[in-house]
């Protein structure tokens, strides 16, 4: 829990990853790593980042991001859906597969004392 | 017809036959049951119920009586864990989706089973498809205890490859005629290169997503993987066409028969050989196997023209940010809460989604998520995932560049054939291996991968082609020519 109250380093991006931003990265993906876990991930993380260093070289001003493939070639619209309700309740068979269930809602731990 | 022989029958011949009542629906899909459970110390079914196939099987035989049989009326087929399916669980070989049960069918799934397709069951692969030797599986296949990888059945000490390594694994082994794959970096041409089968991964957008367990939204395709470029042509016939009310980024390209082009003539085929795909990493093995199919291309009348794609290096560290950027996205909904596991003890719901999914996510998933989540975090998106996708145009734009030159592109699938399993401990060194299939992946054109004889160890090494956006028809029509004048694809291995 101690990290989330950190504030966040802001380092160039090219530098190492700390022990701390391991502990900073696992609460923002909700992972729970032991002592050994983020240690490896420290050491693979740092190894990866290794070789995305040479992304940073490439001189990439003027050039828009392809968010999706065929957008070099034609253009791409993303298609909205119409806001009307097209699926049928399909609230048991979607909860079949829940951990815990009551009275068709989900359970979880209690958040509001 | 011999009915102890039909596993070595294709696609299409086995297609004529159950359309032609020479072999019941039922028949097929009880020899083909029968082999799978006779071969299950290969580890590629994680899911088999045989009532649920057979119930499939009489309902196609009745089809068929009826005179309304469908183009693969009864013909067998099994699908890679991570498509959605009512009458299988689905795991997408991961802790956390165990017992998981889809209340729908993915599309591919939906358009095969319309097209007369009888479901075998489901396939093992790399957790969540994260992986390229299927050793990331982190479920049970049928008949094991315990979390076993698909084996290679050219030899069982290797690896299938991955992220489909069951499909290719049962394809090769003759247990199915015919499984779905996905591919998002490589995952459907690098097992089909290790098991010495034929796989396509169609343009970006041409296959339905939907009921696909997303893993990179942005990449991923589904694709056949079958013994022959015919039997590809037939399936992916079924699986491509528009599915605008479940998919967004599915494409209004009309669906195509992809099997009448196959016969054209190649005479003056340009093929592009990039530089860069032959670099120091390539082993000399497949090196030696991928030059001689292209001597072969040469023979039947293509031409052999080289090209650069400058950027194939930076494919790797730019497809390693963004699809680990998407997977953190993507899976951010295993929860606990909606479907799948759930710690047993935690204090209170932030440490119940943290220990959740620190149980039910393997390493590799873990180490996606991390990547991920870093690179999307605040102060790092401009310097990584912009720059990534950035860099993705230039990529793409590339390959515009080299296709002015030549029709399609030919190259190794990857730079060696299947490793021994365990081999591979370096996260980094097996993302590194992926350098030949990443580029296609990133500029969403189709890749398939086509048998092309053997290396060390006698193991299979496969010719990636690689097409324009829509050219699936071209790159089959090749790979058809070349399996006209080479019979790597129809080897089985030993005892198969």
């Amino acid at each position: 829990m101690t990290a989330f109250n950190i504030p966040f380093p802001r380092p160039h991006p090219l530098m190492a990853l700390t022990p701390q931003d391991i502990g900073r990265i696992a609460h923002l993906a909700r992972l729970e790593l032991s002592p050994a876990e983020s240690e490896r991930m420290l050491t693979q993380l740092n190894g990866f980042f290794s070789i995305v260093d040479r992304m940073q070289a490439v001189d990439t001003s003027g050039i828009a991001p392809l968010p999706h493939p065929i957008a070099a070639i034609q253009s791409v619209q993303l298609r909205l859906a119409d806001d009307v309700a097209s699926e049928a309740n399909q609230r048991e068979a979607n909860q079949q597969s829940a951990p815990a269930v009551e009275r068709g809602l989900y359970l979880v731990p209690k958040v509001i004392e | 017809m011999n009915n102890t022989d039909l596993h070595h029958l294709g696609v299409a011949q086995l297609a004529a036959l159950l359309r032609g009542k020479q072999v019941s629906a039922v028949e097929a899909a009880q020899h083909f049951l029968a082999r799978a459970r006779a071969h299950q110390n290969l580890g590629a079914f994680l899911a088999i119920d045989e009532d649920v196939t057979l119930a499939q099987a009489r309902a196609q035989d009745e089809a068929i009586a009826a005179g309304r049989a469908a183009p693969l009326a009864g013909l067998p087929i099994a699908h890679k864990d991570v498509f959605v399916t009512r009458d299988f669980p689905t795991t997408a070989s991961s802790r956390m989706l165990a017992g998981y049960r889809s209340p729908f069918d993915a599309t591919v799934v939906t358009r095969l089973a319309e097209a007369g397709c009888v479901t075998l069951g489901k396939l093992s692969c790399d957790e969540f498809a994260m992986g390229a030797s299927n050793e990331n599986a982190a479920v049970a296949p049928v008949g094991f205890d315990a979390p076993q990888p698909a084996r290679n059945p050219w030899n069982l000490a290797h690896v299938p490859g991955g992220s489909s390594g069951g499909s290719a694994a049962a394809v090769a082994a003759r247990l199915v005629p015919a499984a779905t794959g996905t591919d998002t970096g490589g995952s459907i041409r690098q097992p089909a290169s290790f098991c010495g089968i034929t796989g396509i991964k169609p343009t970006y957008g041409r296959a339905s997503r939907y009921g696909m367990i997303a893993f990179a939204s942005s990449l991923d395709q589904a694709g056949p993987m079958a013994r022959s470029a015919e039997d590809c042509a037939l399936l992916l016939s079924q699986i491509c066409g528009p599915d605008p009310e479940r998919d967004s980024t599915s494409l209004d390209h009309p669906g195509e028969d992809f099997t009448r082009s196959l016969q054209d003539s190649i005479a003056g085929l340009r093929i592009g050989v990039p530089a860069e795909f032959f670099s120091d990493g390539l082993q000399a093995d497949v090196r030696a196997t991928v030059e001689s199919a292209l001597q072969e291309y040469e023979k039947l009348g293509a031409r052999l023209v080289p090209i650069s794609l400058p950027r194939t290096e930076l494919s790797v560290p730019v497809y390693y940010i963004l699809a680990p950027a998407e997977a953190s996205s993507n899976l951010s909904r295993f929860d606990g809460v909606r479907y799948g596991h759930r710690a047993a003890a935690y204090t209170d719901l932030l440490d119940m989604y943290k220990k959740t999914r620190a149980e039910g996510f393997g390493d590799e998933v873990k180490r996606r998520i991390m990547i991920g989540t870093y690179v999307l975090s605040e102060g790092y998106y401009d310097a990584y995932y912009l720059q990534a996708q950035i860099i993705r145009r230039m990529i793409a734009d590339d390959f515009q560049a080299a296709f002015q030159q030549c029709d399609l592109i030919a190259g190794p699938v990857a730079p060696t054939v299947a490793p021994q399993l365990g081999a591979q401990t370096d996260p980094v060194t097996s993302y590194l291996a992926d350098i030949y299939t990443l580029p296609a992946s990133l500029a969403g054109l189709p890749g398939m991968s086509v048998p092309a004889g053997f290396g060390a160890g006698g193991l299979p090494v496969g010719l990636q082609l690689i097409g324009n956006y829509f050219q699936e028809g071209r790159l089959l029509n090749a790979a058809h020519r070349l399996q006209q004048a080479t019979d790597f694809h129809l080897q089985a291995p030993r005892g198969i």
